[in-house]
Formats: C-alpha cells, sequence, structure tokens
C-alpha cells in the first residue's frame, strides 16, 4: 500500500472514529498541540490515559468487589477517569462514565457493574482503534509521508 | 517564550506572553496537555500534580507566580481549600477547573474566591485569556487603594480602643481592616470608587455587610467559643445569631481574620528580630498561613514588586509609576489624619499619627522616585514593622520606633494602616532600579515563616469548607453498538516507541486492516474474566 492510499485509509478512519462518537474535538485539539518540539505529542497522551484507564479500571473492579461496596469510592474512581477520557476526547467512555456515576449515587450496584462492564467494553473498541490508527500513521511516516489531521 | 531562569524582558510588548502559571491537577494526562497548551500561549508554566506540593513551591518563592490554574478534584487536598490557602496567603488568582460542571460546583468556587472556573476539556483559547485575571486583580486592587482616604479608620479605631482591654483588640483592629476590605471587595470594575462612604449598606445590587465593631465581636466570640482550629463559617454562622448575616459574609469576613491573624504574628515575628522595644498584644496563637506585609518599602526606593507580574526591568502594568510624588502623598496622609480630626476628637491619637507620618516622609523625601505604594507602607512600618533587613541599619526608623509610646496605639495604627495597604498587596508596581530588587520585595505578605506550617495544615484538617461534590444525575443515553464485524486481527504491535501491547487486551493482529473494524467482539472473553459479577 502507498503512501497516499495509508493516507486517504488514515483520515477514513479517523472521520468514522469522530463520526461514531469513539473520539470527539478534544482529540483533534490535541493533534493541533502536536509540534515539531513534540512530534509525538497525541501518541503520548494516548498512552497516558491507556495507562490510566487500566489503572482506573481495576480499581473500579475492585471497589465493585467488595463487600460492602464502597459507592463514594467507586464514584471517586469513575469521576477520575471521567476526567481522564475527557483529556484526549474519548466521548464514549465518558458518557458511560457520567451513567456510571448516577449509579454509584443511586447505589445501585447492578447498575454499576453493568456500566462498569459497558466501560471495559468502550475502552477496548477505543484502544484497538486507535492502536490501528497510531498504526497507519507510522506506516505513513516510514514511507516518508505526512500524517492528515483530522478536520 | 519560555524563560526558564530569569523573568522575560520583553514583558512590556510581549505581553502576556511569559505570564508564569503554576498548574494543579492530579491526572498526569492533563497536566500534559495544559503544560503543552500553556507553553503555546507563550506561558511559563510549572506544573504539580499534588496540591500540597504546589503550596510549597508557592510559598517558598512567594513572587515566583502570576496565577494559578488548579482542579477541583485532586487526593491531598480538595482544590478549593487549596484555593482558599492561595487566597489568603498569596493573594495570585485562582482558576479551578474541573470535568464537571454542575452550577453548584462552580458556585462553590467561585464563593471560594476562583477568579474562574473552566470546564475541561479546556480550549487554548480559554487558556489564551487567563491573562486578564492578573490584569484584573491589579487593576482592581490599585483602583480600590486610592479611594481609601476618605475611610475614618481610625476613628472607628479610637471607638474600639476606649474602654476595651487587651484581648479585644484583635476586634478593633480587624474590624478595621474589614472595613477597609470590604469597602475594597465589594466594588465591581465599573464602579465609581470616590464617593463609597464607611457604613454605607443601602440596597445596593450587592447587599454590603458592614461589618461593625458589634458585629465583629460576636463573630471573634464565636470563633473563640468554637475553637478557632475547629471553625467553619457555618458554625459561626450559627453561633452568632444574626439573621440577616449569610454563610457567604461570615465565610469571606473569616478568611480576612485569618488573613489579619497571621499578618500580626508575622509583625510580632519580625518585631523579635528587631531591637524595638514595641510590644503587641497578645494574639491568638494558631495563626493561619503567613502575611505580613514585607517592608522593604521603608527604604526602598525603588522596589515595588508586589507578587504578580514582577519584572526587574519594566512591571507588567505601569499603573502608578511616578505619579505620585512623595509631597502629594504626605497631603493624602495628613488629609486622612484631618479628616480623623474632624470626625472623632482625639488630640491624643492623631498627634500620635502626625507624628508617624512627619517623620515618615523625611527619610522619603531624601529618597527618589517613590512609587504610591512605597510611599504609604513606611508610614506604617517606620515605628511598628521591622523588617529584619532594612531597620536594623536604620537608626531613624528605629528611633521613630521608640517614639511612640503607647505600644497598644502604635500597633493598631500600625495595623490599621498596614490593614490600610492590604488592597495594595500584589499589585504589578513597577521596579524602577532593578539593583535594587530586594530578595523578598512583595509588599504583600508571602515570606511564609516555617513555624506557622503545623498551624496551618492543622487548621486546614480540621476546616469543614465543603461537603462532598454533588452528583447530579445526567439523563446522557448510551449509545453502545455491539456489532458484530470481522475479526479484528491485523494490527502489528510493533510499535516501539510505544509499548501497547503490555495492556491487559491484546488482540492479535495482521497487517492488512478491512475497513469497517470500529467494532469487534473477538476479544471480549478477555474482558468478561477480569469483571466482577456480582
Amino acid at each position: 500500500m502507498d503512501v497516499l492510499q495509508l493516507q486517504r485509509k488514515l483520515r477514513e478512519h479517523q472521520a468514522a472514529m469522530l463520526r461514531e462518537g469513539f473520539l470527539d474535538d478534544q482529540f483533534s485539539q490535541l493533534q493541533k498541540l502536536q509540534d515539531e518540539s513534540s512530534p509525538d505529542f497525541v501518541i503520548e497522551v494516548v498512552k497516558m490515559f491507556f495507562d490510566d484507564s487500566e489503572k482506573l479500571l481495576n480499581n473500579m473492579t475492585r471497589a465493585l468487589g467488595q463487600v460492602p461496596v464502597d459507592f463514594k469510592q467507586v464514584d471517586a474512581h469513575v469521576h477520575q477517569y471521567k476526567g481522564s477520557s475527557a483529556s484526549v476526547g474519548a466521548a464514549r467512555v465518558k458518557n458511560v462514565c457520567a451513567t456510571f456515576r448516577n449509579f454509584c449515587e443511586t447505589q445501585n450496584l447492578e447498575g454499576c457493574v453493568r456500566c462498569l462492564q459497558q466501560l471495559q467494553n468502550e475502552y477496548s473498541l477505543l484502544k484497538n482503534n486507535l492502536q490501528y490508527l497510531f498504526r497507519l500513521q507510522e506506516q505513513i511516516q516510514a514511507a516518508g509521508g505526512s500524517i492528515p489531521t483530522i478536520e | 517564550m519560555d524563560n526558564n531562569g530569569c523573568l522575560p524582558c520583553t514583558r512590556r510588548e510581549g505581553f502576556p506572553a511569559g505570564l508564569r502559571v503554576l498548574v494543579v491537577d492530579d491526572d498526569p494526562t492533563w497536566l500534559k496537555i495544559l503544560e503543552k497548551m500553556l507553553k503555546k500561549c507563550s506561558y511559563q508554566v510549572t506544573t504539580c500534580c499534588l496540591a500540597t506540593e504546589a503550596l510549597k513551591k508557592l510559598r517558598e518563592r512567594k513572587d515566583a507566580f502570576d496565577i494559578v490554574i488548579s482542579d477541583v478534584n485532586m487526593p491531598d487536598m480538595n482544590g478549593f481549600k487549596l484555593l482558599e490557602h492561595v487566597g489568603l496567603e498569596m493573594d495570585l488568582p485562582v482558576i479551578m477547573m474541573s470535568v464537571d460542571g454542575e452550577t453548584s460546583r462552580v458556585m462553590k468556587g467561585v464563593q471560594h474566591g476562583a477568579c474562574d472556573y473552566l470546564l475541561k476539556p479546556i480550549r487554548m483559547k480559554e487558556l489564551r485569556n487567563i491573562w486578564q485575571h492578573v490584569l484584573r486583580k491589579r487593576i482592581h486592587e490599585g483602583r480600590e487603594f486610592e479611594s481609601l482616604e476618605g475611610f475614618d479608620f481610625e476613628g472607628i479605631h479610637h471607638l474600639m480602643r476606649n474602654g476595651q482591654d487587651q484581648c479585644c483588640d484583635d476586634v478593633s483592629l480587624f474590624a478595621l481592616e474589614d472595613c477597609i476590605s470590604s469597602t475594597r471587595k465589594r466594588k465591581d470594575a465599573d464602579n465609581k470608587h470616590d464617593e463609597r462612604e464607611f457604613g454605607d449598606s443601602s440596597s445596593t445590587k450587592k447587599a454590603r455587610v458592614v461589618w461593625s465593631v458589634d458585629l465583629h465581636q460576636k463573630f471573634v466570640q464565636a470563633v473563640n467559643q468554637i475553637g478557632f482550629d475547629k471553625v467553619g463559617p457555618k458554625k459561626i454562622l450559627d453561633l452568632m445569631n444574626v439573621p440577616w448575616l449569610t454563610r457567604e459574609n461570615v465565610a469571606s469576613h473569616l478568611q480576612k481574620y485569618r488573613l489579619y491573624l497571621s499578618r500580626l504574628q508575622k509583625q510580632r515575628d519580625q518585631k523579635k528580630c528587631s531591637s524595638s522595644g514595641i510590644k503587641n498584644p497578645d494574639l491568638n496563637p494558631k495563626d493561619p498561613g503567613s502575611s505580613s506585609i514585607k517592608n522593604s518599602m521603608n527604604k526602598q526606593q525603588n522596589v515595588v514588586s508586589i507578587d504578580g507580574f514582577r519584572c526587574p526591568n519594566n512591571g507588567l502594568v505601569q499603573l502608578h509609576e511616578s505619579d505620585f510624588t512623595v509631597s502629594e502623598l504626605n497631603k493624602t496622609e495628613q488629609r486622612r489624619a484631618l479628616a480623623t480630626n474632624n470626625i472623632i476628637p482625639d488630640p491624643n491619637m492623631t498627634k500620635v499619627s502626625q507624628i508617624v507620618l512627619n517623620q515618615t516622609f523625611s527619610p522619603l523625601n531624601s529618597e527618589g522616585n517613590i512609587e504610591v505604594f512605597d510611599c504609604t507602607i513606611p508610614t506604617q512600618y517606620t515605628w511598628n514593622q521591622v523588617p529584619k533587613r532594612k531597620l536594623q541599619d536604620d537608626p531613624k526608623s528605629q528611633s521613630i520606633a521608640s517614639m511612640v509610646s503607647s505600644p497598644s496605639a502604635a500597633s493598631s495604627i500600625a495595623s490599621s494602616a498596614v490593614d490600610n495597604i492590604i488592597p495594595v498587596q500584589s499589585k504589578s508596581l513597577m521596579v524602577n532600579d532593578q539593583s535594587s530588587v530586594t530578595s523578598n520585595p512583595g509588599l504583600k505578605t508571602q515570606e511564609f515563616d516555617a513555624s506557622l506550617i503545623p498551624d496551618l495544615e492543622f487548621y486546614q484538617q480540621n476546616l469543614l469548607w465543603g461537603g462532598e461534590a454533588a452528583f447530579s444525575p445526567l439523563e446522557e443515553d448510551l449509545n453502545f453498538f455491539l456489532l458484530q464485524s470481522e475479526c479484528y486481527n491485523d494490527m502489528n504491535f510493533g510499535m516501539h516507541s510505544i509499548d501497547m501491547s503490555d495492556y491487559y487486551y491484546d488482540p492479535g493482529l495482521t497487517a492488512d486492516v478491512p475497513n469497517h473494524l470500529l467494532y469487534d467482539s473477538a476479544d471480549y472473553s478477555v474482558v468478561d474474566q477480569s469483571l466482577f459479577i456480582a
């Protein structure tokens, strides 16, 4: 696959992610921040987000596994995750967090568990898609091309 | 424009470039993003992931920052608490941020003194404009200071002094201060500052609370009853039993009270270092924070670096550069003294202040280029506030200091005059002569006495400023599609710079990627295993 094709693929994939709500405008803001002084800025930020996600999802799992469940603690994790997801523009993840927080407030354990599941799913999807995106970018750069940003 | 050590020299033309921002956020991702964004605005950025660390940084170098941006939710300290501390000790503008934009939270931020509340995700354009808060603060306080001369704080002070025992000194002094600051704080930028009278609590849009002596006494009694370290605005309000008073009024008054007490503490500490024999009345030992006014002004002709845009070469806002000559200030001071005379005839009081005023200005006269705030401070300090560095080698000031016979009167005048200067603090004043910048140039009291730290921390632990975050139910639909699509097998994790394969979710991928790969259910078994099922 040549550079042009790769670039087209990248553009399409980015557009699809935006359309489907995996990413929002914040992601394009991150891309705009990337420059010569920080050429891997977006990837670095996303990696930090992945780290955070792992940690927070584990925390939530643990917190929901306790008896009795400390919903305030769970909510604290979810709130943190909400902020974290907002940083990269992970819109769907953020939305699930919002619902999750509602269940925490009403201390609805079943609802919380469902939300945690959804979070895990959304996070997986997002991660896959982003990794694919970065892979495309890498291939483009290796072939000497430039990375098209999200419009 | 990222000058690491030195202040940017092109401030005058480059403003707001070089704005020194301290960012506090426990989320490292956000910290990184904000740092990048702020640097793109040409600001000078320092990041902190802990509130306690941020406070430490702020205290270490009082004049190191122009503005603080902080997240609301942090593990070691509530963002609002940090906001309070910064407001109390450093009087820097603070911007709060959160992903939670619920009205009650925003209101809480405003009530605690935040100058803005940003919602995450934060846009570049929002950050570009934060300099306005710094500028506004300077201008605002500068203006208000000018209008204070009609204020009869000395008269009030005299009233209070009469017939009160030592332990009520705090009451009297603080009431004075608060009268000044309430006059100051309740102005908006567009107000005419001139004709506000003390005691005017007419029904303007912002109903002004006049903290009379009685009211303040009730306040202090309530505080002492509760216990200074356990105090909170709600408790005070309840004890005071003043129906028209709001929690917000009490909260802001409490803030000032603490500021005032810590300033007194600082004065006392400084006094210990000097050879002056003036005693201060005993105060509550638990003084939060630090706020003594740096008295470099006593001898300082040229340096007026207030925390805030402090540029040795040229200040950010040339507010009062050389507007005030010494003589003009002389007039101001004497006018005030005269006003005092008219309202409360007290020859003794006036005499002392007159003596002080007269004396103070003579050394100043011999020095050139004195700025407004420069001039006023010596009025208060020469005989009370003895800066470690300066007065020790100034026999003149020390003699003035010993001149004042009545310690309590002196200190009260000092404090009231000192308090008078409070509005002036953290102005962006110009430093005319870089070489005379002292190491602690701020008018404002940024020097944090290490011995006060334990008090502060103890204090903050006991202080209940707010409850839990209020969660509002959000009516957001969850659009969750789990389309069964092709197996998503083709990503090769050959990205060496990012070790993504370490994550728990690790699908094997091949080279070619089909387009409809957004959704897949291939590896949810992995996900399920990690789920807790009740």
